[in-house]
């Protein structure tokens, strides 16, 4: 996708496996092995070779395209075994002197899309019956461990010199900022104290004390290795009743036109329309609902395939979402639209949950994907608000994108009907990173009207939403125009950095969970170390990686 | 099990009242003998040879010569015995007091420096396990075991710095020390050179004279350590190793020698019609090892390389005496990158530079040898020059090691080099000839067709002499 205006270059996340660069993706009944051996020249950016099987965003965005066609395009996989395809190393993690030459906002984008993608392999994993394993068929070193971290086991070769190690601390002056401490200690249940160990020692442990500390599942000697993790992706697929008979269906390019104006760029998708406007810092973001009639069989959703308005609409707003990350960063407030029938919402919505009440796998995936890409709206950092008008669908799955919003403005004019509706999706088939529905994190403090929302069937109109606690605020068609206008002249106004924070915690209320940690906490904290002199200073430990002199650090402590 | 230190084990580390250090030997000895009675010297445990054991680090001490059974002998600890108030004399520390205790910062790239070389000490000892039973004379198997037991002393005096300053995670990395195979599928030794295959006497001189030759470099370097007991004892260490260096020297020399005089001897200057090794095999192993050897110095740029220098761990050859200027700071290297199919002078800073600053030492000491070589070939008659191939030639680690070079260092294309590969590395004919010919020798002052006698013996003694009590 050719890019000629605001940033100097444009990522692009459209890929296939006939063109990775990166990874090699095999399907052999139901094992999938992705093998990484990264082209040492094909950085997305130039300047920072990709030696010892490190990776870039370019790396990870064929990783990202793989997880999602292995469960679209291979759902009758049962074991995705990921190992490494150059000697002596299976992944260094992220590359460092990518790192160091980047800007913040890239850091950041780039780690929080590496997240996002290493928890779309758990997702897999615990929902789709596709089972990862990581088999490090040499040293997995920091980002690389960390995807390991990301698999349901772990295998090590014993070869008397390969190592897991998480060297970002001792080495680097930054954190394992892809879920590694928090998988540590969260997930594989290391003890804090033996992950502190873990964490300080740079080189890492071989098999026989990594083994000890539970920083891997398994191991076998180099002359059988090939045959020990063969042998357990057999079991894995053996203990899910064997490989699966489910066909899959072709994930095709998304179609994208673009045109601009001087002050608006537009990119049109099946579905979804996003205007940027660079020069007041907004975008407005449109998703239509579907035209046509939702599937009443498996079969008619099958054949519809990459089609199907439930899938087809939400890739597209996955596709912006993306777009406005790395593409457009001066866009601080998204405008979140909807156009088209709520009806036919709800019954695509019925569709989906009925056929996958009924086992079928193609519709789960949807529903799945669905919530990903909701939850990958929740982890904007811009600030959202939903514009609910007259001619809207915000029902079910589309209801969510409000809930994701930080406000939601509903127009209350008694000549234009207007209204929201909930649906059974609502309750538990999209949840946010906490693992509850948004609806519950958004009433957390007024359980009667959670208990009230869920008995509310049929349209909801402005007053009754605004009262029931679904909408932020529902002026009538005398304010509408000022205050929308009022609302997002005052948000860009702000410090984006500070809207930022504030956003984040107050989006997610309620329990934790492993990924909000993540998120949350992890990288928060190292978004705060990667801003640091002690980081990335003049004599930082990042800026003098690789450099002849050792990193200088202000031992203030807070 | 109680061990008399002082007798057994003798050494000028106070050993009779380092009870950490007693505690670490107590359990790892035992494995130390296990190991050796299967992997040291084979058929030859139960011989008396001739050995020089060194029973103390002053300059009568160190070189004492008797008959000793190889299992019998004296494994002891030296480090070159303290140099009033040493400093460190490079670096980012240059100028504070040397470090007799480990620095906290630097355990685990000290640990790893260490354990890298002590890896090496072994690894030899169990290439060069079967040779014993085609030695071309005693003079030469006695140099094989006097070789193979000082390695197994080194072993020892790296175990000892792991032990005595490591803990825990010390005596781990000596265990595996003695786990470690050389050539093993599962369990290979550290660094490439040390798992090819040496069973040849060809071979062996090559090894010794390259591959010890490298141990001789990064001991210099080590020798110059902040770190005062890593530096002492390499230190000693280095006095070991120059007669290893000289048997693979003179072996060399010997074999060339004597090439070339059966060259001239056979009416078609076909040395092997003679029984002996044409020139041109001779310099096929030279080929092979030289260019395997410099692979152990690591890549020409590295980080670790200028970590290890500006923490004061590793300095340049001669670091003291050599150098004025100590920092290696705001000064740079020029290094040949091949990229987009040429070759590309590129500045590289010092100090990522070490390595190759090292390589190019080596590189000139081996070249001495070389020259030697010629010469003794020419005084034969024989018009041959022995050559080093180019540094970029038949490399697998480094900037060279994903592009094809010729003997000369010129870029050419995987398919030529295939071409040339039996006309510039052994092949297997010429492996298997080898061993057809390398038949043991073993009456006292009888040599084999295919190597010349020494000049002299060892110790003052003659060629004609009793090494081994076979
Ligand atoms: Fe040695
Ligand atoms: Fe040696």
């Amino acid at each position: 996708m050719a890019h000629d205006s605001v940033s100097t270059f444009a990522v692009s996340f459209d890929t296939h496996p006939s063109r990775y660069r990166h990874w090699q993706l095999r399907v052999d009944g139901g094992v999938a092995t992705l093998t990484l051996a990264v082209d040492i020249d094909g950085g997305l950016r130039p300047g920072y070779p990709l030696k010892l099987n490190s990776y870039d965003l370019g790396v990870d965005i064929e990783l990202a395209d793989a997880i999602r066609r292995l469960r679209f395009e291979h759902p009758a996989v049962r074991c995705v075994v990921v190992t490494g395809g150059v000697p002596k190393m299976f992944c260094a993690g992220a590359n460092i002197r990518m790192l160091a030459t980047s800007s913040h906002t890239w850091k950041v984008n780039f780690c929080k899309f590496t997240n996002e993608t290493r928890c779309e392999i758990e997702d897999a994993t615990a929902n789709s019956g596709q089972r990862y394993i990581a088999a490090c068929n040499g040293t997995a070193a920091g980002g690389g461990y960390e995807l390991a971290e990301a698999c349901a086991e772990i295998y090590l070769i014993d070869d008397g010199f390969s190592a897991v190690s998480l060297p970002e601390v001792p080495l680097l002056g930054v954190l394992p900022g892809t879920g590694g401490l928090t998988r540590l200690v969260d997930k594989r249940k290391v003890r804090r104290d033996i992950a502190d160990i873990f964490c300080t020692k740079a080189e890492g442990f071989r098999l026989r004390d990594a083994l000890k500390m539970r920083l891997v599942d398994g191991g076998f000697a180099k002359s059988k290795w090939e045959a020990g993790i063969a042998e357990r992706a057999a079991n894995v697929v053996q203990a899910a009743g064997g490989v699966g008979s489910e066909p899959g269906i072709e994930l095709k390019a998304l179609e994208l036109t673009r045109t601009s104006s001087p002050e608006t760029e537009v990119f049109a998708w099946p579905h979804l329309l996003l205007e940027v406007r660079t020069a007041e810092r907004t975008a407005t973001l449109t998703l239509q609902g579907p035209e046509g009639q939702a599937p009443e069989t498996a079969n008619e959703l099958y054949k519809q395939g990459c089609h199907a308005w439930s899938l087809a609409a939400f890739r597209a707003l996955d596709a912006a979402l993306l777009e406005l990350r790395f593409n457009h960063t001066n866009v601080g407030l998204i405008l979140l639209r909807t156009q088209g029938s709520a009806a036919q919402v709800l019954a695509h919505d019925t569709a989906l949950t009925r056929l996958r009440g009924e086992g079928d796998w193609f519709a789960r995936e949807i529903q799945l994907f669905q919530a990903r890409t909701l939850r990958r709206l929740d982890n904007m950092a811009r600030s959202l608000y939903a514009l609910i008008e007259p001619g809207s669908c915000f029902a079910g799955s589309l209801l969510e994108m409000a809930w994701a919003a930080d406000r939601s403005y509903m127009l209350a004019d008694p000549d234009r009907p207007n209204a929201i509706a909930l649906h059974a999706v609502n309750q538990g088939a999209l949840p946010t990173w906490n693992g509850m529905n948004r609806l519950a994190v958004r009433l957390l403090g007024e359980p009667k009207l959670l208990d009230a929302a869920w008995q509310l069937h049929g349209p909801v109109d402005a007053e009754q939403a605004e009262k029931a606690g679904l909408v932020t605020r529902a002026p009538d068609d005398i304010d509408w125009a000022d205050e929308v206008r009022l609302a997002i002249e005052e948000r860009v106004s702000f410090s984006p950095d500070a809207l930022t924070g504030m956003e984040q915690n107050l989006r997610l209320a309620g329990p934790e969970s492993a990924d909000t940690k993540l998120f949350g906490r992890l990288t928060a904290w190292q978004n705060w170390i990667f801003q640091r002199p002690n980081a990335v200073g003049e004599r930082g430990a990042l800026t003098m990686y690789g450099n002849p002199q050792p990193p200088v650090f202000d031992w203030t402590r807070t | 099990m109680a061990i008399d230190y002082q007798s057994k084990i003798p050494n000028n580390v106070d050993l009779a009242q380092d009870r950490r250090l007693q505690r670490a030997l107590e359990h790892w000895q035992p494995s130390y003998q296990a190991w050796w009675q299967e992997m040291g010297p084979e058929g030859l445990q139960d011989k008396d040879i001739y050995l020089r054991t060194a029973i103390s680090a002053d300059k009568d001490g160190w070189a004492h010569f008797d008959y000793v059974k190889m299992p019998d002998y004296r494994w002891g600890i030296f480090l070159a015995e303290r140099e009033g108030e040493r400093k460190v004399n490079f670096g980012d520390h240059a100028g504070l007091p040397a470090w007799q205790e480990v620095p906290g910062e630097y355990r685990n790239a000290l640990r790893r420096i260490i354990v890298t070389q002590a890896d090496t000490e072994p690894a030899s000892v169990e290439q060069q396990r079967l040779l014993g039973q085609t030695a071309p004379s005693l003079y030469d198997l006695r140099n094989l075991c006097q070789v193979n037991v000082e390695e197994g002393r080194h072993l020892w005096a790296m175990v000892y710095l792991l032990h005595s300053y490591f803990g825990a995670e010390g005596r781990d990395e000596a265990e595996e020390l003695l786990a470690r195979r050389s050539g093993d599928a599962d369990k290979p030794r550290i660094l490439d050179a040390f798992n090819q295959p040496c069973n040849d006497w060809l071979s062996f001189f090559c090894f010794t004279m390259f591959a010890d030759r490298d141990g001789k470099f990064q001991l210099a370097s080590l020798a110059e350590s902040g770190f005062d007991p890593l530096a002492r004892t390499c230190k000693f260490m280095l006095t070991e190793e120059a007669h290893h260096m000289f048997v693979g020297d003179t072996g060399l020399e010997r074999i060339l020698r004597r090439s070339a005089q059966l060259t001239k001897l056979d009416p078609n200057g076909d040395a092997r019609a003679q029984g002996g090794i044409d020139l041109p095999t001779v310099q096929k192993f030279i080929n092979f090892w030289f260019s395997y050897c410099l692979d152990l110095f690591g890549s020409e740029i590295s980080t670790n390389a200028a970590d290890f220098f500006g923490a004061g761990l590793k300095g340049r050859f001669g670091e003291e005496k050599r150098f004025t200027e100590h920092t290696a700071l705001g000064q740079h290297k020029e290094i040949l990158q091949w990229k987009d199919g040429r070759l590309q002078p590129e500045q590289i800073d010092l100090r990522s530079a070490m390595n190759e600053v090292l390589r190019e030492d080596y590189i000139g000491d081996c070249a001495n040898a070389v020259r030697r070589w010629s010469n003794a070939v020419q005084a034969e008659g024989a018009a041959f020059e022995v050559k080093l191939p180019h540094e970029r030639f038949h490399r697998r680690q480094g900037l060279y090691a994903g592009q094809s070079f010729d003997l000369e260092g010129n870029p050419i294309s995987d398919a030529e080099f295939e071409q040339k590969r039996a006309e510039w590395l052994p092949t297997q004919e010429d492996k298997d000839y080898l061993v057809r010919i390398m038949q043991p020798v073993r009456g006292v002052g009888q040599i084999a067709n295919w190597i010349a006698p020494p000049r002299r013996g060892i110790n003052g003694l003659d060629f004609e002499f009793e090494y081994v009590r076979i």
